[in-house]
């Protein structure tokens, strides 16, 4: 279940819309993998994308067959929803191959059932608090990134990082992403709110700080290393395929009126 | 032994496999899913030259496993953590029978751990005592994502584990190797949570758990929780085939380890045959934190023994270490 803050906005057609192909295309790279914190096209789990006169279907594929299938539903539904939103896209159907799941997950997807419609007596709540989870570990590792880089600078010591606000932070890559990430979780994205805070926002006490700088980069290379194994495996499973790991999705548009 | 440069080290492979994966054995589609998913593994993590064909990988039998770990391998004593998997294949993963009846035309280089199931009840627990009193086994090996009937999966902490945990710690089991897995139920949660360690760690201090996989892919999580505990171990399985791929990865995951845990509870394997040992171990005794990653002390050679060896021996006593092959300690210092 997509929250309505999550949903992308909606593509309107106009004289100068992009094509529906790349309206597609830009609608599944909002979607992210909520553990890796990267966008599916990036990962490259989207397989292909055919479009007709009746409407589109994605089929999407993961690393292996025995990837949660928690995180598959989410990617899954997620892209249906994005997918859904472009204006006169027609019939959305999204299908995720090869898992140990994917009949279960497909026949979801094709009911609208939802996430607890899809798993009845194996799913007990939604799975928001699951998704903000991963989201809060994603807001933990871009705020290392930018105050390790900023220290790394000589911006500011180990000794007063706790003191750094987010007026700080030099323009850049690091920062647009600890914004983006603070403002997924509820956090202000005031020029004047510190930038090492707990899940909550609350500053960190002093001498709490080495310990949880420390910890935040221990997330940091967990969601890192957890890409690189994903990317090599997927890579690994579908060599050889049309559509390789290491690639972004066949693409086929068959619709006469554009 | 392995020998470099006049340094020597005693190896223990902590976590190996004699597997059937051949499709005889396997009971359905998830039996072929489970071995593609290995062989995947394998193929992207291991040098160009120590690839292995998809029949081979399939099963390999004894000969080829006491060549690869002991004459190839420099291994000195191997550890098997049998993995059931009943419900995906028809005579288990692991081979039971032919694994122990090399365990015993090989004294002193093997030890078999025992595998239960917790929602097997009292049966179960029945079936434990008699094979402890048959085989006397001192480690177990958990895999809480098993699917079982209805059940994908179970948690450490729950009751019927619990009961399993009371009845090892009475027979002296001391090491619950846990691979921690997608467990399923609930789905809302992370599917990947190693929670439950942390609180039956707690709970249980007489025994020692070795996360298998150092909880990847909740490195931080695991470590978090083994920083607390001082009876949870780093089992390196998986985690050590990165030095080849990503050597800096590798670099940073033995970073944290030290950091968060300390240099006497990571424990090498090569979770054969996921890899074979032989470059595992030739390359971690070259590896070196790179200069440029300021953040993390260069690791020594007496580490580098512990992790290969000693730090598992001191968890399997009954694996005799030459003496010289022991960490000298220092005139004067407290042992």
């Amino acid at each position: 279940m997509t929250t309505l803050d999550e949903r992308p906005t909606s593509r309107r057609s106009s004289p100068d819309a992009p094509s529906l192909e790349a309206a597609i295309m830009a609608a599944l790279d909002t979607v992210i993998d909520p553990e890796l914190d990267e966008p599916i096209t990036d990962l490259y789990f989207v397989r292909s994308v055919a479009v007709d006169d009746q409407g589109v279907e994605v089929h999407l594929r993961l690393p292996t067959a025995f990837c949660s299938p928690n995180f598959a539903y989410l990617m899954a539904s997620d892209a249906l929803d994005a997918l859904e939103m472009i204006d006169d896209i027609g019939i959305v159907r999204v299908m995720l191959d090869d898992h140990h799941d994917s009949d279960k997950i497909n026949a979801g997807l094709a009911a609208h059932a939802g996430y607890r419609g899809t798993f009845g007596h194996e799913a007990q709540d939604s799975l928001d608090e699951l998704r903000l989870t991963f989201m809060r570990k994603a807001h933990t590792a871009a705020m290392e990134r930018s105050l390790t880089s900023l220290i790394k600078a000589g911006g500011t010591t180990n000794e007063a990082v706790g003191k750094v606000l987010l007026r700080d932070l030099p323009s850049g890559q690091y920062k647009t992403a600890l914004l983006r990430r603070r403002v997924a979780i509820g956090l202000s994205a005031c020029p004047n709110s510190r930038v090492l805070v707990d899940d909550h926002g609350h500053p960190i006490p002093d001498d709490e700080i080495p310990v949880k700088l420390r910890f935040a980069r221990s997330v940091r290379i967990s969601i890192e290393g957890n890409g690189h194994w994903c990317r090599g495996v997927l890579a690994t499973r579908y060599e050889g395929d049309e559509c390789d790991g290491t690639s972004g999705p066949l693409i086929t548009n068959t619709r006469e009126k554009q | 032994m392995y020998e470099k440069n006049g340094e020597k080290f005693f190896i223990v492979d902590a976590h190996v496999h004699l597997w059937d994966a051949r499709p005889q054995n396997q009971s359905n589609i998830h039996g072929k899913q489970f071995i593609d998913c290995f062989f995947d593994y394998h193929s992207n993590l291991s040098p160009e030259s120590e690839k292995w064909d998809y029949e081979t990988y399939l099963y390999y039998g004894g000969k080829r496993l006491m060549k690869d770990l002991f004459e190839d391998g420099y291994v000195d004593h191997a550890i098997f953590q049998t993995t059931l998997l009943r419900d995906f294949y028809e005579t288990n993963f692991s081979q039971f029978r032919e694994t122990q009846d090399l365990v015993e035309a090989n004294p002193g280089k093997l030890t078999h751990n025992y595998a239960y199931d917790p929602r097997d009840g009292e049966d179960g627990i029945t079936e434990m005592r008699k094979a402890h009193a048959k085989y006397g086994f001192t480690g177990v090996k958990l895999y809480t994502a098993e699917w079982h009937g209805e059940s994908r999966g179970y948690k450490l902490d729950d009751m019927w584990s619990r009961k399993y945990l009371d009845v090892a710690q009475e027979l002296g089991v001391k090491n619950i190797h846990v691979h921690k897995g997608p467990t399923i139920r609930p789905l809302d949660r992370d599917a990947f949570d190693v929670a439950d360690v942390d609180k039956v760690a707690t709970d249980y201090l007489d025994l020692n758990f070795v996360v298998e996989h150092i909880g990847l892919p909740r490195l931080e999580d695991f470590c978090w929780i083994a920083t607390q505990e001082p009876n949870v171990y780093a089992g390196m399985a998986v985690a050590m085939p990165f030095i080849h791929t990503r050597p800096r990865y590798f670099a940073q995951m033995m970073g944290e380890l030290l950091y968060w845990l300390d240099e006497d509870r990571i424990i090498f394997s090569s979770d054969y045959a996921l890899w074979t040992p032989k470059w595992l171990i030739e390359q971690f005794v070259d590896f070196q934190i790179p200069e440029d990653m300021t953040e993390y002390a260069p690791i020594t050679l007496d580490q580098k023994r512990k992790v290969l060896g000693l730090n598992a021996v001191n968890l399997y006593p009954h694996i005799q270490v030459p003496e010289e092959l022991k960490i000298k300690t220092p005139v004067g210092a407290n042992a």
